[in-house]
């Protein structure tokens, strides 16, 4: 049998099937008034001690914050959370490198968001994987902790340039490492111009007033618009 | 232990969007276009290599990926004009203004397919 070669025309995103999935997510927290960030790291970068921080920090401002935390094989970080008392839950990722919108929705199931405010998740410890995958958050944050290098936007462009805030952390050994803060800030800048830069130290506490008062804004501003979109 | 690569996933995913707008009947896809952005965050290679295994046993195997890579591409609001990036740093190559305005680059998209119409054949 002679076959006729054809060509076909998709013109489609690779990941639209993970975008579908995200933007019925994002919808879904948007309609419980449910704020949610994505935080995304190199491995070690204090993701974890933020969040915990974070966490601590929202429940005082008397606001109602829940979490979903990465790993690629240990659940050594939702343990460590879930002695705040606020709702975390693990998502063990067996080997892969990065959260999917998928996992996002499969590990939401059985809570009912209407008791949250805030939704933080913590994605796998890596620069390059995470960026491609939208989880239905609200804000991507990057974090570069001051033991890192200064040029670390300059080297994962495509993840910081995908990210809505930066935070600067372990602020208290910027001084021991010899950071410099104007070039972090600089390199930032150049790779996405514009964003908002917070500095932080989960160990002493600096910034992190900054830093909550912005998320407990944040929701505020949000839900208030689609309360008035609302009717 | 192996170094997880989401150019697997994406290969995966990029082999079930193929089957997925494959016209019924069809068997044997012979090409696979791509449209890649320098800041999508795939590494071309990996996608490659990634690729022959998320094919194996599918109409798609044996195919060829073609992957067209797209400098990122900046609006300049001072020059009015869309200007390709030189480099990694946002500014406009001609004026020097700084612009985050992204205009291409972020591409991971599925363009096109070839592959061998039995129906065309026969009919
Ligand atoms: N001095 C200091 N140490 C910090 C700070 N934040 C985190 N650390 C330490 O840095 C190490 C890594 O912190 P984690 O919060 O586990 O980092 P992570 O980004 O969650 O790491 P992965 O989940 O493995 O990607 C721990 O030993 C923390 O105690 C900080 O603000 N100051
Ligand atoms: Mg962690
Ligand atoms: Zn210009």
């Amino acid at each position: 049998m002679t076959t006729i070669p054809r060509v076909l025309e998709i013109r489609q995103k690779v990941l639209s099937k993970n975008d579908e999935l995200a933007r019925g997510l994002r919808d879904r927290l948007h309609a419980h008034g449910v704020f949610t960030l994505n935080f995304v790291s190199s491995p070690g970068t204090g993701k974890t001690r933020l969040l915990e921080e974070t966490l601590g920090r929202l429940v005082a401002r008397g606001l109602r914050p829940a979490a979903l935390v990465g790993d690629l094989a240990t659940d050594n970080d939702a343990q460590r959370l879930m002695r705040s008392g606020v709702p975390v839950r693990q998502i063990t990722t067996a080997g892969r490198c990065h959260l999917e919108a998928e996992m996002i929705a499969s590990h939401l199931e059985g809570w009912d968001l209407g008791r949250f405010d805030v939704l933080i998740i913590e994605n796998v410890g890596n620069l390059v994987c995470p960026s491609s995958y939208d989880l239905g958050e609200d804000l991507r944050v990057v974090m570069l902790s001051v033991t890192e290098g200064e040029d670390k936007p300059l080297k994962y462009p495509s993840l910081f340039n995908s990210a809505d805030l930066a935070i600067i952390t372990k602020l208290d050994l910027a001084e021991a490492c010899e950071t410099d803060l104007a070039a972090m800030r600089e390199n930032l800048q150049a790779i996405r111009p514009g964003i908002r830069v917070f500095e932080t130290s989960a160990k002493t506490g600096a910034g992190m007033g900054e830093w909550v008062s912005f998320l407990g804004e944040q929701h505020r501003i949000r839900h208030a618009a689609r309360e008035a979109t609302a009717e | 232990m192996e170094r997880p690569v989401h150019e697997l996933s994406i290969a995966h995913s990029l082999v079930s969007l193929v089957q997925q707008q494959l016209p019924e009947g069809v068997t044997r896809v012979t090409a696979v276009d791509m449209r890649l952005g320098a800041l999508a965050g795939v590494v071309r290679g990996a996608l490659e290599f990634c690729y022959g295994i998320a094919t194996e046993g599918t109409p798609l195997q044996g195919s060829t990926l073609r992957i067209v890579e797209l400098p990122v591409v900046i609006h300049c609001p001072e020059c009015r004009a869309d200007r390709p990036l030189e480099g990694l740093a946002f500014r406009c190559p001609v004026c020097g203004r700084v612009s985050g305005d992204i205009r291409q680059g972020r591409e991971l998209d599925l363009a096109s397919i070839e592959y061998d119409d039995p129906e065309a054949a026969s009919a």
